[in-house]
């Protein structure tokens, strides 16, 4: 049986981890709101690129001269899996569900008999990938250092992944993140990024274009760029869902540190009565031997 | 016959502009071209130059530094990387740009060293056509 002063002490030390979750939920709640602005506000550059893009590769998609980052390298060997992930914790299973999906692709794709590799955006990620796949790692990208994400980064990213392209290190790329659906819910996802997912519905209206200069010029301006769009909405999405992600597990634990101060105060009254019938009996005992 | 088209200016952060506009000069990556209502449908690449819009007699200038327009006949979509406003573009800014376009030369060889080139002399040329 815990002395009362070790249950006050329990007391105090739970109740000053609600005030930080709860500290911590409210600053998830306000940065959720920015994050969700920003990726609402980067949609429509997206929605355009992926519809010029549409238009352009229906039309491109099948000359032989058309772009490897369009067409793929023919080959399906090399699998580059970039695993963008957040640079802190404390967001529930935020990273962990991003990581199970990598694993559990880069396992099926190392049984197939692929060779894998593995970029990972966010501290958090490398750290979990590390421990089952050191040797696949090829790097890893740092954000810690940035506040705010701004297109700047996902296009340095995207220069990375080009760089290796041209090198020829692999031939399919896919991104994994978490889509935000809502505060409670998101979604581990994927993107293939190389040869570019061309968005189908976008193909739709069919425009006819005169291209200045030539198609295939544009196309090789418009690819890498299109793969910086597409990285830096994975980058938006995923850090709206860190956000939310968080905000819920703070608010389970700032609820989870209620009921326990909750049930403490009640172990405390009652050894606290306890004690006191304890010293009544005795007192009463005593004057009785008397 | 449409007396006036939807102008739209996105960069990737962000939507700047979206308004009714009578006309729009562009420049193109072949050379400048304005832009009105029915217009025949182009896409054309951006090379760093001013972007002048014309509406109900009002006027925007928005100093941008590459990317793509969609020219419809009733719409003009600008997909931009980088805009700045034209009253807030100064020469040092420009001179950042070209800075950048310099490493760029530096770093690239062949075919992608001339267009690097290319935009590096746009730089320089827009850097001069800028008031101190």
């Amino acid at each position: 049986m815990p002395s009362l002063k070790d249950l006050k002490n329990r007391i105090e030390s739970v109740k000053s981890t609600r005030k930080i979750t709860k500290a911590m939920q409210m600053v998830a709640a306000a940065k959720l709101r920015r994050a969700q602005e920003s990726a609402v506000s980067a949609r429509p550059y997206a929605e355009q690129m992926q519809s010029v893009l549409g238009n352009l590769a229906s039309s491109a998609a099948d000359s032989a001269s058309a772009p490897k980052l369009l067409s793929g390298t023919g080959a399906d060997d090399v699998h580059l899996l970039i695993a963008a992930t957040s640079e802190r914790g404390l967001c529930g299973g935020f990273n962990s569900s991003i990581v199970r999906l990598v694993r559990a692709e880069a396992n099926r794709l190392t049984e197939s008999g692929k060779t894998v590799k593995i970029l990972t955006i966010g501290k958090k990620g490398r750290e979990q990938l590390k421990r089952d796949f050191a040797g696949a790692m090829v790097g890893h990208v740092d954000l810690s250092g940035h506040r705010r994400i701004g297109y700047q980064n996902a296009r340095d990213i995207a220069d990375d992944v080009l760089n290796r392209f041209e090198g020829g290190e692999f031939d399919v790329a896919t991104i994994y993140f978490s889509r935000f659906k809502s505060v409670i819910s998101q979604e581990p996802s994927a993107q293939r990024l190389v040869p570019a997912s061309v968005d189908p519905s976008a193909e739709g209206e069919r425009n006819f274009y005169e291209y200045e200069p030539g198609e295939n010029e544009i196309l090789a301006e418009l690819l890498p760029r299109a793969l910086a769009t597409q990285i830096f909405t994975a980058l938006l999405e995923n850090a709206a869902s860190e956000q939310g992600a968080r905000m819920t597990a703070m608010d389970n634990a700032t609820r989870n540190a209620g009921d326990m101060i909750d049930k403490l105060t009640i172990i405390y009254n009652r050894s606290r009565q306890a004690a006191i019938t304890k010293e009544l009996i005795e007192i009463i005992s005593g004057a009785e031997a008397l | 016959m449409a007396s006036s088209m939807r102008f739209e200016l996105v960069t990737p952060e962000k939507s700047l502009a979206s308004v009714l506009a009578d006309a729009v000069d562009i420049p193109g990556a072949e050379g400048e071209m304005t832009a009105m209502p029915d217009h025949a449908s182009v896409l054309t690449t951006l090379r760093p130059g001013f972007l002048k819009v014309r509406a109900d007699g009002s006027k925007a200038e928005y100093m941008v530094t590459g990317g793509f327009v969609e020219i419809t006949d009733s719409s003009v979509t600008v997909l931009a990387e980088t805009v700045v406003p034209a009253e807030d573009a100064t020469r040092e800014q420009v001179a950042r740009f070209a800075e950048a376009a310099e490493t760029e030369v530096a770093n690239s060889s062949g075919s992608d060293r001339d267009l690097a080139e290319k935009r590096l002399g746009e730089f320089r040329a827009l850097q001069s056509a800028l008031p101190r």
